[in-house]
């Protein structure tokens, strides 16, 4: 058969089912075969949206997604979409075309350099340069993106190369002798883990995309249940513990809610698992978790030591790891001591549940997300765009099941919300999946719409609409003399005009209590919907500055029981009186 | 400040395209700085044998060794103990010698470092010497006055004594 047979029936072997892509001169072999196989093409209206859905996909399903790319242009427009899946070490295959091999190095018509491009953000990268080698590249793509810590590897697909004829072999071997992901954590320090949560008085958890990515939500309720520590996420962990929960303190860091921010600093140990440590999460590091022993649990060795230094690293699956390390807790356990703790907790967030309801116009933002979990199920895939609604988002929304909150954390890329909703979608068909994006942020993808509508993707779209780059705004109104050097998006376009041109159904919505039966009504039309919400532009969510410490919260934050003043001075309260 | 050793960090990875970007990348990138780096064969042919030496102190190289292990390409990373490890550098060295005197001298003073005559010309002799890096140091202060034309060191290529593999 000819390479691009072969690298359509390795997808199939892989079990892939539809891919996001955009055609281009060097694929025109590949395409030709796509023209009759019985593989799901989306094309999409920008090659950054082929990545972003794919990463949604695989983040929505626990299964690679996959993207297509032309060479050059093609494959540069990818380069933000396949940086966003390193980052937050989402599984996603990335071909791209590439010129034939005779013309590589001669500065060809699209020709860009590929694979030093994307070194720096892939897991890995291959050229196949025969067509004998594409169904074990393939194989070890798949392989490589889906196992160990999760990432995105590109395949770099000459032209020539998908058209000469191959022999496809029944047996297909893949040689990695240089990948060995560990999974098993060590026993000695699983042992060494357990004593230290035994005899620590305020153990948290923090968890992060591990949890998701593992797959290991009952693991860790359970290690959670078992030796009552409240748990605190990251960005990306959002969703690995039910934010409804007694024990759960809500997302930490820079944005972090004020009772996670404050728990932390106060702990005497805390259990970070599949996470690593980012700027954004732990403020200055030198002031992080000061009085806590902490314990490692992640995938990749490297991610130990890097950014604050730990007392037990344990390097392996986390699944695996946290049921090792409840049977040996359980094993070892003595007394209950945390009973103490779990109720000073308890205390301590009521007093600073924070105020959601306003009936200000035009809308507050907390309003506006309090409408949007009041109308949503559990089950419903929320995905987000970055600034302030993605804080908005993390900050104010429940959270209670993995797969289920979607954000790009550690790039922070403007324009992933809507695509990623769109491979989320066709991932879960039966789930409903709600992009929650910024005005900025959709303007940068909101050719898609089309995308959406010629394949009937019934995602919608709630745009927080303040014609602002609300957080750069944000910060400029903290810390730059309120000089809003060029945030401000003036008044167009018209989103519902905008969405209506693409037959994309589409609703404005200005006043509180509106929202709930808008997005309700899009949801049940089982069509692509827009919604513009217009927000107050001035509201500032409570922040850590960077550079400081997660107790230095600037910015009022706004409680929903304003007279408990007295319970919120927390170090008075916590000092001498619980766990001596 | 801790303690900032020189390190000699051993890899073996695979001989194919790419591998040295991805790992010269990887330094650029993550902002380890080392002090050379040697490329070779090893004992298989498609296996290459990299020899980086860096200072920094532990958390660096630790970074390092962890960070280069995460290459899909790289199969093995040690940080060598230098008790333990013979580390031999190559270098020529081009000396501006016209004169009968200075070329007896140069002579006798790679004889002393165990170096050899390895091209004449009438303008210039070039010295081959192998050692540890402090060696050649020396042999080059001692034939600076001279004039060096020209010195190529190839960065020191290490391996573990006795019976001991990476």
């Amino acid at each position: 058969m000819k390479g691009g047979e072969a690298i359509i029936k390795s997808l199939t072997d892989e079990g892939v089912d539809v891919v996001f892509g955009y055609p281009g001169g060097v694929l025109l072999p590949l395409y030709d075969v796509i023209y009759d196989s019985d593989l799901r093409h989306i094309l999409v209206r920008h090659e950054q949206c082929a990545a972003h859905a794919a990463d949604g996909y695989a983040r929505a399903s626990g299964k690679v997604g996959v993207c297509i790319a032309t060479s050059g242009p093609g494959a540069t427009n990818l380069v933000t979409g396949i940086a966003t899946a390193y980052m937050d070490s989402s599984s996603i295959v990335a071909l791209t075309g590439q010129v034939v091999t005779p013309l590589i190095g001669k500065d060809a018509f699209q020709e860009v350099d590929t694979l030093g491009i994307t070194i720096p953000i892939t897991k890995h990268n291959f050229q196949p340069m025969t067509p004998q080698e594409l169904p074990s590249v393939i194989k070890s793509a798949f392989y490589i993106a889906g196992t160990g810590r999760k990432g995105p590897v590109v395949v770099d697909l000459p032209k020539d190369v998908q058209e000469l004829e191959m022999e496809f072999e029944d047996d297909i071997k893949i040689d990695l002798p240089g990948y060995k992901p560990t999974t098993k954590g060590h026993p000695l320090q699983i042992k060494r883990a357990a004593e230290l949560i035994v005899n620590s008085s305020k153990p948290v958890i923090l968890a992060g995309g591990g949890i998701i990515a593992s797959n290991s939500f009952s693991e860790l309720f359970r290690l959670s249940e078992t030796i009552v520590a409240p748990v605190t996420t990251t960005l990306l962990g959002k969703g690995s513990f039910p934010e409804d929960h007694p024990l759960s303190l809500g997302m930490l860091g820079m944005h972090g809610r004020k009772t996670a921010n404050l728990i932390v600093d106060d702990c005497d140990c805390l259990i970070a698992v599949g996470c690593r440590f980012s700027d954004r999460t732990t403020g200055n590091v030198a002031e992080f978790a000061r009085k806590a022993k902490i314990i490692h649990i992640d995938i990749d060795p490297a991610e130990i030591g890097k950014n604050v230094d730990v007392d037990v690293p344990i390097v392996g699956d986390a699944k695996i790891i946290l049921e090792n390390l409840v049977e040996e807790i359980k094993r070892i356990k003595r007394g209950e001591r945390t009973k103490e703790w779990l109720n000073y907790v308890k205390n301590f967030k009521k007093s600073w549940i924070p105020r959601m309801s306003f009936d200000d116009v035009p809308l507050k933002p907390q309003q506006v997300i309090k409408e949007i979990w009041e109308t949503l199920s559990e089950d419903t895939i929320v995905t987000t765009d970055v600034g302030q609604n993605q804080m908005w988002m993390a900050h104010y929304y429940t959270s209670k099941r993995p797969r289920k909150f979607i954000s790009s954390g550690g790039l922070g890329t403007m324009g992933f919300g809507f695509p990623a909703a769109m491979g989320a979608k066709v991932a879960k068909p039966e789930e409903d999946v709600v992009a929650v994006c910024g005005d900025g942020g959709f303007l940068m993808v909101s050719q898609d719409l089309a995308t959406v509508r010629e394949y009937d993707i019934p995602v919608v779209i709630c745009i927080l609409d303040n014609r602002y780059l609300g957080m750069v705004a944000q910060w400029q109104r903290l810390f730059y003399d309120e000089r809003l050097s060029h945030t401000h998006l003036g008044d167009v376009p018209d989103f519902v005009k905008l969405a209506e041109s693409y037959k994309v159904n589409a609703e404005r919505v200005e006043k509180p209590g509106q929202l709930r039966e808008t997005l309700s009504d899009a949801l049940k039309s089982g069509e692509p919907t827009l919604i513009d919400i217009i927000i107050d532009a001035e509201e500032i969510l409570p922040m850590v500055p960077p550079g400081r410490g997660l107790t230095e919260m600037v910015g009022e934050y706004k409680v929903e029981n304003e007279n408990m003043g007295e319970d919120r001075t927390y170090n008075k309260q916590s000092q001498g009186k619980v766990g001596d | 400040m801790e303690d900032q050793r020189t390190h000699i960090i051993s890899a073996l990875v695979l001989h194919k395209p790419g591998v040295l970007q991805r790992i010269a990348g990887l330094f650029t990138r993550r902002g380890f700085n080392i002090d050379s780096i040697t490329v070779g064969t090893s004992e298989h042919a498609d296996i290459a044998r990299i020899t980086i030496i860096a200072k920094g102190d532990e958390r660096v190289l630790e970074q390092i060794t962890k960070q280069l292990n995460k290459l899909i390409d790289v199969i093995k990373v040690r940080d060598l103990d230098p008790e333990s490890t013979v580390k031999r550098e190559l270098c020529l060295i081009k000396v501006h010698a016209p004169s009968e005197q200075v070329r007896s001298e140069v002579v006798q003073y790679a004889s002393i470092f165990r170096g050899r005559i390895i091209d004449v010309s009438p303008e210039t002799l070039t010295i081959e010497i192998t050692g540890a890096s402090d060696k050649i140091d020396a042999l080059i202060d001692m034939v600076r006055s001279f004039g060096i034309k020209e010195i190529a060191r190839t960065g020191p290529t290490a391996i573990s004594r006795g019976t001991k593999t990476i």
